[in-house]
């Protein structure tokens, strides 16, 4: 346990939110994230990355494009989300490992988007 | 039709998923990606954290090194509340421990393959045979000047299953591509029980 102590200590930076217990969708590379309602009045309370990050998702996207648009570690956005989602401020969108996805319905419409666009 | 977009259409219905491109150095991901991607590619610079070293040692080092893995991706917006992400995967074998993280959740995998350069594939194959549930098929990158084999050649010398799909394809070409993600997604459809 000395071991995971020490090991923990050093990349607190990205573990700010400590270990609350929560039960929550997974953040995959793909995974959507938009913004509940937007409040601007938050740009005062949350941290500088959380707020770049809240702004960005009142356009819908994926865990990745914010690592990408904001420059931010995706370990970073991970957690910040995380915090945002807990809050309410954001939403957590569903993927392919969300429980209530049945996977094959979801291969079907895949497919069918894929065959329609062109 | 297995969804409705919700009533005030503020999108809380919206999913996502992924397919993933592997393959070797060159062998035509990021073509691949950006040839069907309605963004142009992005490439998100992963800070991630080198794993390689023993662990005792990083018990012993101030400070882990990260290095930044370059993973492209591109999108698909499939219907109003679908949207599809594919993503390269770095081709660097020392980045492989990120591969996880990478596929974990991907409805398929792609892997490219250049004839001229068989092998370059073999630890993506293995990869995806061995290390993860990722139903997979494997796309041939016709490249101009590359000999051209018959499909049942190239399963023989990468030694992939008869169940395993193989097809043809150019990575420049949007409808080839789609056509490649179309196989990868009805071949998980069919191992989907
Ligand atoms: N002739 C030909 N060139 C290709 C094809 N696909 C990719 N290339 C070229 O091969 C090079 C490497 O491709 P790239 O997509 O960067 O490979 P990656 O390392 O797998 O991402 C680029 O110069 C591409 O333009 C193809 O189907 N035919
Ligand atoms: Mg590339």
């Amino acid at each position: 346990m000395t071991n995971n102590s020490r090991k923990s200590a050093r990349v607190r930076p990205y573990l700010v939110t400590g270990g609350r217990t929560r039960s929550r969708r997974p953040l995959l590379l793909e995974t959507l994230i938009s913004v509940v309602e937007f409040d601007p009045a938050l740009e005062k309370t949350l941290i500088p990355e959380s707020w770049r990050i809240y702004e960005l998702c009142r356009s819908r996207q994926s865990v990745a494009e914010i690592s990408t648009r904001l420059k931010l570690p995706l370990g970073v956005v991970r957690v910040l989300v995380c915090d945002l989602s807990d809050q309410g401020r954001v939403r957590v969108h569903a993927t392919s490992i969300d429980s209530e996805q049945d996977q094959r319905d979801l291969l079907e419409r895949v497919l069918r988007g894929l065959q329609t666009i062109s | 039709m297995g969804y409705r977009p919700s009533p005030e259409g503020d999108g809380a219905s919206a999913i996502s998923a992924k397919i993933v491109i592997a393959g070797g150095f060159g062998v035509g991901k990021t073509t691949f990606v950006g040839s069907v991607s309605e963004v142009p590619t992005l490439s998100t610079e992963a800070l991630m954290t080198e794993v390689s070293a023993p662990v005792d040692d990083l018990e012993e080092t101030p400070d882990k090194t990260t290095t930044t893995v370059a993973m492209d991706f591109g999108r698909i917006t499939l219907d109003s509340e679908l949207v599809l992400y594919l993503f390269g995967t770095p081709g660097q074998p020392r980045f492989w421990f990120m591969w996880d993280d990478l596929v974990r959740g991907a409805l398929g995998a792609v892997i490219l393959v250049d004839t001229r350069r068989l092998s370059d594939c073999f630890p993506a194959v293995n990869y995806f045979e061995n290390d993860c549930d990722v139903p997979f098929i494997i796309a041939v990158n016709q490249f101009d000047d590359a000999p051209v084999y018959p499909l049942e050649e190239v399963r023989e010398a990468l030694a992939v299953g008869p169940n395993v799909p193989i097809v043809n394809c150019d990575a420049r070409e949007g409808v080839d591509a789609r056509g490649v993600l179309t196989e990868a997604i009805k071949h998980a459809l069919a191992v989907t029980g």
